[in-house]
C-alpha cells in the first residue's frame, strides 16, 4: 500500500513539474509565472482541486510518441474566488508549448460541461502556441469542440480570458467568444495570422506587440477589455471582477456588506455641470460619487472613450454603468461608442445586472466616415440592446439629451423604469442654435433675430421639463441626491419581471 | 457702528472679513465676477452684486463698478482685503467722495507707503533703518543693468506697485536683470496695471519677518509682535508663523517702535504691516509697509487674541482702540500653511480645475482668541487650535484668472513643537482632491530639521530643495507604523471580501494572518493578531505594533492610533494594496500573502515610458511666445517656448543641448497638461 501510494505521490509531483525546471525558469525569465502559478493565485488559498492531471495526448506521428507529460499542457479544475465556486484552466506554456491537441482540449470541455451543469463561471488562462501541428485535424476538431461549448455557455455562465502569452490563429476565437478578455501588457499578443504571414501576403512589416500585443487590442480593436502590468496584478484584478458578476444567469448578481449610505448627498455634484453647454466636466466623477465606496470597474476604459462602461455597487449589489463622456468627442454617439455599450449592455441583460445608465449626449457625429462604415447598423445595436434588455434600467440625464441619441440612451420610451433628469437637462431634439438654424432658414441673414429665436427656443425646449410634462421624465432630481435617489430606485425594482415575447432568437444588427 | 459694509474682494479673504461682520452683527455684500458666480464668498454674504467678467482688470479692480455696487445696496463701508483695491489710492479718494468709509488707512498713507521709492524715503527719514538701493523709476533694460552694475550683484528687480511675489525677481548677472527687468515689468502691467520698477540692493542669508500695526483715528498705534515668513518661494510666502523663533525681546522691541515711528510718520490707521529683512546678526531692514490686511494676519491673531478685521472695522467707524501696548502680549505659536494649487512635482506649476474632493480638518477653537471670546465660527474648542481660512468649497473651481491660494490652514498651541506636531495632523487630515496642490510639500517642510529647529532664511526651499521637491521618502520607524496600520486595514477589506453572496457552504475562503508589505524593493513581512479592540502587528524582528481604529472599507481618509500615537493616512485602493498618502510622501503599498508575495518578485519591473527627449506642457496654458525653431539646435538651459498660465509667464527651458526635431504647438494654443509641445533629435 505505502509504495502505491507512494507511486501516487511520484506521479502528481512529476506532473506539477510540467515542461521542467529549465521551461520554467525559462517562462519566468520572460515576466511570466507558470500555469500552476497564476492558478494559485487566481483561486483562494488551498481550494484549487485539480482534474486529469494523468490525462496524456495519443499523438504517436512525428516522434509524438516519446513525449507524453501528464497533463498535456494544460491544468484544469475548480476552486474557490472569495469562496464562491469557479472553474478554471490554464495552459502550460512549459508543456509543448501549451499547444492544443484532442486530449488538452478535452480536459478543457469536461470542466466546461461541469460548469454549464452546475452554474459556475469559467475562468481561461490563454498561453499557448497555437493548434498541436502533429495531431492535424485533431487538432482543429478540438478547438471546434471548445467554440461550440463557448457559444453555448455564452449567457448562461461568465467566462473569462486571461491572455498571458501567445494566442494566435484559430485559437483566438475561443477568447473571442468570451465575455471578457484580458490581457497581460509586453507578454501577450493576439492575431489571427502573425506578422511573419502578414509580411508575406500583405508585404506590411510589422511586430507581433504593433500588431497584436496589449495596446493594441485595448485601444484600436477592442478585442481585449483591459491590459494589467503583469501577471500577478491581471489574476488581482480578475478576482476583483469576479466579485461582481452572478455565477450563473440562474442567479441574481452578488451582494456584498458595504460601508456606505445609501443617502450620501454629494452637494458637490450641484455644480458638476458647467454653466456653459459646451465646456466640458468628466462624468466619471459623477459614477464615483454615486457608487457604493466610489469603487468603479471600468471595462474597455481606453477604447471609445466619449462612452463609459463598467460596474459599480449600490447597497452592495452590482449595477452596470452606461454613460456618455463629455470630455472626449463631447460625449457623442458613433460606431465605436455604440458597439462598446451595446455589448455591455447585453452581457448585464444576460446575467440580471441591473443598468444605471447616465446620459448628455449631443447626437450621433455626423460625417461619411461614420456613414460609410455604417453607423445606422451599428448605432442600431445600442438601441436594440438597451430596448430588449429586461434588467431593471434607471436613467439620469445630466446635460445634453438631444435627437436619435436621446431615445437610444435608455429613454422611457425603450422601457426603461426610472428616468430621472437633473435641473440642468436639455431634452430636445436637438441644440438649439441648430434648431433655429433649420427653422428660420430665412432669417440666417439677420443675427439679432437669429439671436432672439435661439433664445426662444432655449427657453422653450432646453430644460427637462417639457419631457417631464408628457411623463418622459419621471422626476427632475437635485444633483446632489442622485445616489440617494438611484438607490431607492433600484432597491424598489428588486423584484422586476418582465419578459420579451417568444422568439428563438433575435436578429439583432449585427 | 455700520449697518452694512460692502467687501470688495473674493475668496477666502472676502469670507474671512465676513465671519466677523456677521459676528458684530454687520449686514455684508459680496461682489463677484462671472468666474465667482458659485464662490463661497457671494453664498456667505447677506447680498451679491455682479461686476463684470472673469477677468480683475474688467472686474474686482474697475473703481467705476465697485462704486456702483455700493450705490446700488447701500452699504456704509468697504473692507478691501488685501490684493486688488486695498492699497489704491484712487479707490480710497472715491470712497471718501462718496462718503462711504475706506476700512483701511487714509489715502495719504497708501499714497507714501503704496509705492516703494517713497516709502523707502520716509522710512528713512522717520528713523526706520533701510537697504541699499536705487529710488527712481528706470526707462529700459540696459539702464536697469547700469544700476545693477552700480548697486552691485545680486540685485532685486521689483514693481513698484508689487506684491505677493508678483513683478519680482532676483538677478545675478546682466543678462538676468535684463530678462528680469523685462518680466518684471509685463507681470506688473497685466497685474497691476502700473509698470513702473525700480531696483534695490538683495540681503543674501535674510530672514522675512514684519511687524504687524494698528492704529486708530485718535492718535494711538500699537504693535502687535511679529510674524517670521521666511519660508517663500520666488518671494511667494508659503508657511508663516508667529512669533519668530528668531527675534529675541530687545529686537522685537525696537522693530516694534520703528514700524510704530513709521506708521505715526504717515498718520497711520487700521491694521498695517512694516515688512523688514532681518539678517544673521538680527540686523534689521525696512521692505515695505503693506497698507492692508496680510493673508498672513491669523497667525497674529491666534497669539494675541485680537480679531484684526474687528479692530480695523471699528477704526474705520471712528472708533478708540480697545487696549494699549502694554495689554499686548504674545501667548503660544501659531503656525500658517498657505495651500496653493500649484503642483509640486511639477515644479509648482500652477494647476486649475474643479475640487473633485475638499474637505478640509475640522476646525478646533483654543489659545487667546477664545479667551477673549473672539473666536470667530462655530468649533469645539480643545488643546490646540485648527483654523483654516478659506473662499472654496467641494465641488468649486479653481479658475485661472486668481491668485492659485486654495486656503489658510492654520494651528495654534502652547509651544511651537506642538503647533509644529499640530500643523502636521491637520495636514494629513485636508483632503483635496481634482487639481494639483502642495499640500505634500507643506507636510514635508514641517517635517524637515531645520525648519523644525527654527534655522531658516527666506533661501530655505531654494536651498533645501535646489531640484524642486520629489516627495518624501518615510524614514523607517515612521514607515512601520504606516505598514502596521495598513496591512491591518487590508486584512479588514479582505474579510469584507469573503462575505460576498454566493458561497459555497462549509468552503469559504479564511484571510490569513501572514501578509507581506512592500514598497518599491523594500519587504515588511507581518503576522496579524486581531481581537475585538484592533490588531497586534509583528514585524520579522519581534517589533510589535498595536494598531486600533474604526476605518472601514472605502473611507478614504484613514485616522487610526498605532502604539497609542495618531496616525492619519489618505488611502486609495489599488491592485493587492493601498495607494498611501501621509507626511508628504505619495507611494503604492502592496500588501500580500506571503506566496503572492514570493510570485510577485517574480514580474518584471516595468520603467514609465521615455519622455527625455519630449518637451512637455506641465501645466493648463496658452502658448505666448515660441523661441526656437524646427532643426535649431538649443543650449542647457536656453528658453525654448513661454507658456502663460494663472497670469504667470512661465519660460520653459532646454533640460539639455539638443537639435530641435519637431514643434507640435503654435502661439496662441491652448496646451493641456502633458501635450508634447517640442521633440527632440
Amino acid at each position: 500500500m505505502k509504495d502505491i501510494l507512494q507511486q501516487l505521490e511520484d506521479r502528481r509531483a512529476e506532473a506539477r513539474l510540467g515542461g521542467g525546471e529549465k521551461r520554467i525558469d525559462a517562462q519566468h525569465s520572460k515576466g511570466k509565472l507558470t500555469a500552476r502559478e497564476r492558478i494559485e493565485l487566481l483561486l483562494d488559498e488551498g481550494s484549487f482541486e485539480e482534474y486529469d492531471m494523468f490525462i496524456t495526448h495519443r499523438c504517436t506521428d512525428f516522434g509524438m510518441a516519446d513525449s507524453k507529460p501528464s497533463g498535456d499542457g494544460v491544468i484544469t479544475g475548480w476552486g474557490t474566488v472569495n469562496g464562491r465556486l469557479i472553474y478554471v484552466f490554464s495552459q502550460d506554456f512549459t508543456v509543448l508549448g501549451g499547444s492544443v491537441s484532442e486530449t488538452h482540449a478535452q480536459k478543457i470541455c469536461k470542466i466546461m460541461d461541469m460548469a454549464m451543469e452546475n452554474g459556475a463561471p469559467v475562468i481561461g488562462m490563454n498561453d499557448s502556441g497555437g493548434a498541436r501541428i502533429q495531431e492535424g485535424v485533431a487538432s482543429l476538431a478540438a478547438y471546434g469542440e471548445i467554440f461550440q461549448r463557448n457559444i453555448e455557455a455564452s449567457g448562461v455562465i461568465p467566462q473569462i480570458s486571461l491572455i498571458m502569452g501567445p494566442c494566435a490563429g484559430g485559437a483566438v476565437y475561443s477568447p473571442a467568444m468570451t465575455d471578457f478578455i484580458f490581457m497581460v501588457k509586453d507578454s501577450s499578443y493576439m492575431f489571427v495570422t502573425g506578422p511573419d504571414v502578414v509580411k508575406t501576403v500583405t508585404n506590411e512589416v510589422v511586430t507581433a506587440e504593433e500588431l497584436g500585443g496589449a495596446s493594441t487590442h485595448t485601444k484600436k480593436s477592442s478585442v481585449a477589455d483591459a491590459a494589467f502590468e503583469d501577471d500577478v496584478q491581471a489574476i488581482s484584478e480578475v478576482r476583483r471582477l469576479i466579485d461582481f458578476l452572478p455565477l450563473s444567469n440562474r442567479e441574481k448578481p452578488p451582494v456584498r456588506p458595504f460601508y456606505d449610505t445609501p443617502d450620501r448627498i454629494e452637494t458637490s455634484l450641484d455644480t458638476l455641470v458647467p454653466d456653459n453647454p459646451n465646456t466640458p466636466y468628466d462624468m466619471k466623477e459623477l459614477i464615483e460619487k454615486v457608487a457604493d465606496e466610489g469603487d468603479f470597474y471600468e471595462i474597455q476604459e481606453n477604447f471609445a472613450k466619449n462612452i463609459i462602461t463598467g460596474f459599480i455597487r449600490l447597497e452592495g449589489q452590482t449595477v452596470g454603468v452606461v454613460a456618455n463622456q463629455p470630455m472626449v468627442l463631447a460625449g457623442v454617439l458613433d460606431i465605436d461608442s455604440s458597439r462598446k455599450a451595446a455589448r455591455f449592455v447585453r452581457f448585464c441583460d444576460c446575467f440580471e445586472i441591473p443598468i444605471l445608465t447616465l446620459v448628455d449626449v449631443p447626437g450621433f457625429l455626423p460625417g461619411t466616415k461614420q456613414e460609410y462604415d455604417g453607423v445606422i447598423k451599428h448605432g442600431a445595436k445600442l438601441l436594440f440592446a438597451y430596448g430588449e434588455a429586461t434588467v431593471p434600467k434607471v436613467t439620469v440625464i445630466t446635460r445634453k439629451a438631444y435627437g436619435g441619441a436621446y431615445v437610444v440612451m435608455a429613454s422611457k420610451h425603450l422601457r426603461a423604469d426610472v428616468n430621472y433628469a437633473w435641473p440642468t437637462s436639455e431634452v430636445a431634439v436637438m441644440g438649439a442654435k441648430g434648431a433655429t438654424e433649420i427653422l428660420y432658414r430665412s432669417e440666417l441673414g439677420d443675427t439679432a433675430k437669429i439671436a432672439q429665436r435661439t433664445k426662444d427656443y432655449e427657453d422653450r425646449f432646453a430644460n427637462p421639463f417639457v419631457a417631464a410634462e408628457r411623463g418622459f421624465i419621471d422626476e427632475v432630481i437635485q444633483p446632489q441626491s442622485t445616489r440617494k435617489r438611484v438607490c431607492k430606485a433600484f432597491a424598489m425594482l428588486r423584484r422586476k419581471k418582465r419578459s420579451m415575447p417568444w422568439k428563438k432568437h433575435d436578429n439583432i444588427p449585427l | 457702528m455700520f449697518k452694512k459694509i460692502l467687501i470688495a474682494n473674493r475668496g477666502e479673504i472676502a469670507c474671512r472679513v465676513i465671519k466677523t461682520a456677521r459676528k458684530m452683527g454687520i449686514a455684508t455684500v459680496a461682489i463677484y465676477s462671472d468666474a465667482d458666480r458659485n464662490a463661497l464668498h457671494v453664498q456667505m454674504a447677506d447680498e451679491a452684486v455682479h461686476i463684470g467678467p472673469a477677468p480683475a482688470n474688467e472686474s474686482y479692480i474697475v473703481i467705476d463698478k465697485v462704486m456702483a455696487a455700493i450705490k446700488q445696496t447701500g452699504a456704509e463701508a468697504v473692507h478691501p482685503g488685501y490684493g486688488f483695491l486695498s492699497e489704491n489710492k484712487k479707490f480710497a479718494q472715491a470712497l471718501e467722495a462718496a462718503g462711504v468709509a475706506f476700512i483701511g488707512p487714509p489715502a495719504g498713507a497708501i499714497e507714501a507707503m503704496g509705492d516703494k521709492i517713497t516709502s523707502k524715503k520716509l522710512a528713512q527719514e522717520a528713523g526706520v533703518s533701510t537697504v541699499p538701493g536705487y529710488m527712481g523709476l528706470i526707462e529700459d533694460a540696459e539702464e536697469a543693468v547700469k544700476i545693477s552694475n552700480e548697486i552691485g550683484y545680486p540685485v532685486m528687480i521689483k514693481a513698484s506697485a508689487g506684491g505677493g511675489g508678483k513683478g519680482m525677481r532676483i538677478a545675478w548677472n546682466d543678462d538676468e536683470a535684463r530678462e528680469g527687468f523685462q518680466s518684471s515689468k509685463n507681470e506688473a502691467a497685466n497685474s497691476f496695471g502700473d509698470d513702473r520698477i525700480f531696483i534695490e540692493k538683495f540681503v543674501t542669508q535674510p530672514r522675512h519677518i514684519e511687524i504687524q500695526v494698528l492704529a486708530d483715528g485718535h492718535g494711538n498705534c500699537i504693535y502687535l509682535g511679529e510674524r517670521e515668513c521666511s519660508i517663500q518661494r520666488r518671494n511667494q510666502k508659503v508657511i508663516e508663523e508667529a512669533p519668530s523663533p528668531f527675534l529675541d525681546e530687545a529686537t522685537r522691541k525696537s522693530m516694534g517702535e520703528q514700524a510704530v515711528a513709521l506708521a505715526q510718520a504717515v498718520n497711520y490707521t487700521s491694521a498695517g504691516t512694516v515688512e523688514f529683512i532681518v539678517d544673521g546678526n538680527r540686523n534689521f531692514y525696512f521692505l515695505e509697509m503693506n497698507t492692508r490686511l496680510q493673508v498672513e494676519h491669523p497667525v497674529t491673531e491666534l497669539i494675541t487674541g485680537v480679531d484684526l478685521v474687528e479692530q480695523m472695522i471699528r477704526v474705520a467707524a471712528g472708533k478708540k482702540l480697545p487696549l494699549t501696548q502694554k495689554d499686548v502680549t504674545l501667548t503660544g505659536w501659531a503656525m500658517e500653511s498657505r495651500l496653493y494649487a500649484e503642483d509640486p512635482y511639477r515644479n509648482f506649476l500652477p494647476s486649475i480645475g474643479r475640487l473633485t474632493r475638499y474637505r478640509p480638518p475640522a476646525e478646533v477653537a483654543a489659545g487667546p482668541l477664545v479667551k477673549n471670546g473672539k473666536w470667530h465660527g462655530d468649533a469645539a474648542t480643545g488643546e490646540t487650535a485648527t483654523r483654516n481660512d478659506t473662499g472654496v468649497y467641494e465641488g468649486g473651481e479653481i479658475s485661472m484668472y486668481y491668485d492659485p491660494m486654495i486656503a489658510k490652514l492654520c494651528t495654534w498651541a502652547p509651544t511651537r513643537p506642538d503647533s509644529i506636531e499640530a500643523m502636521r495632523h491637520a495636514l494629513d487630515g485636508f483632503e483635496l482632491e481634482g487639481i494639483g496642490h502642495n499640500l505634500p510639500f507643506l507636510s514635508a517642510v514641517m517635517d524637515h530639521p531645520k525648519f523644525v529647529s527654527g534655522d531658516m532664511t527666506t533661501a530655505f526651499i531654494a536651498e533645501e530643495y535646489p531640484e524642486g521637491f520629489e516627495g518624501v521618502t518615510l524614514p523607517e520607524d515612521q514607515m512601520r507604523r504606516v505598514v502596521a496600520a495598513a496591512t491591518a486595514m487590508y486584512r479588514v477589506s479582505e474579510i469584507r471580501r469573503t462575505r460576498v453572496s454566493g458561497r459555497m457552504d462549509n468552503h469559504e475562503r479564511v484571510v490569513g494572518n501572514h501578509w507581506v508589505a512592500r514598497m518599491g524593493e523594500t519587504e515588511w513581512p507581518v503576522t496579524i493578531t486581531a481581537d475585538h479592540d484592533g490588531a497586534t502587528i509583528r514585524f520579522a524582528d519581534g517589533q510589535d505594533m498595536r494598531v486600533t481604529s474604526d476605518w472601514r472599507p472605502g473611507t478614504m481618509l484613514a485616522k487610526l492610533m498605532v502604539d497609542g500615537s495618531p496616525l492619519t493616512l489618505k488611502v486609495a485602493k489599488i491592485p493587492q494594496g493601498f495607494r498611501v498618502r501621509t507626511r508628504g510622501a505619495d507611494f503604492k503599498l502592496f500588501i500580500r500573502s506571503p506566496r503572492q508575495a514570493e510570485l510577485a518578485r517574480l514580474m518584471p519591473e516595468k520603467l514609465p515610458p521615455d519622455t527625455s527627449r519630449l518637451l512637455l506642457c506641465p501645466m493648463p496654458g496658452l502658448m505666448v511666445k515660441l523661441s526656437v525653431e524646427e532643426g535649431q539646435e538649443v543650449q542647457e538651459g536656453q528658453a525654448l517656448c513661454t507658456v502663460e498660465a494663472m497670469k504667470m509667464e512661465n519660460i520653459l527651458r532646454a533640460e539639455r543641448k539638443g537639435i530641435v526635431a519637431k514643434i507640435n504647438a503654435a502661439a496662441g494654443d491652448s496646451l493641456a497638461v502633458d501635450d508634447v509641445i517640442m521633440e527632440f533629435e
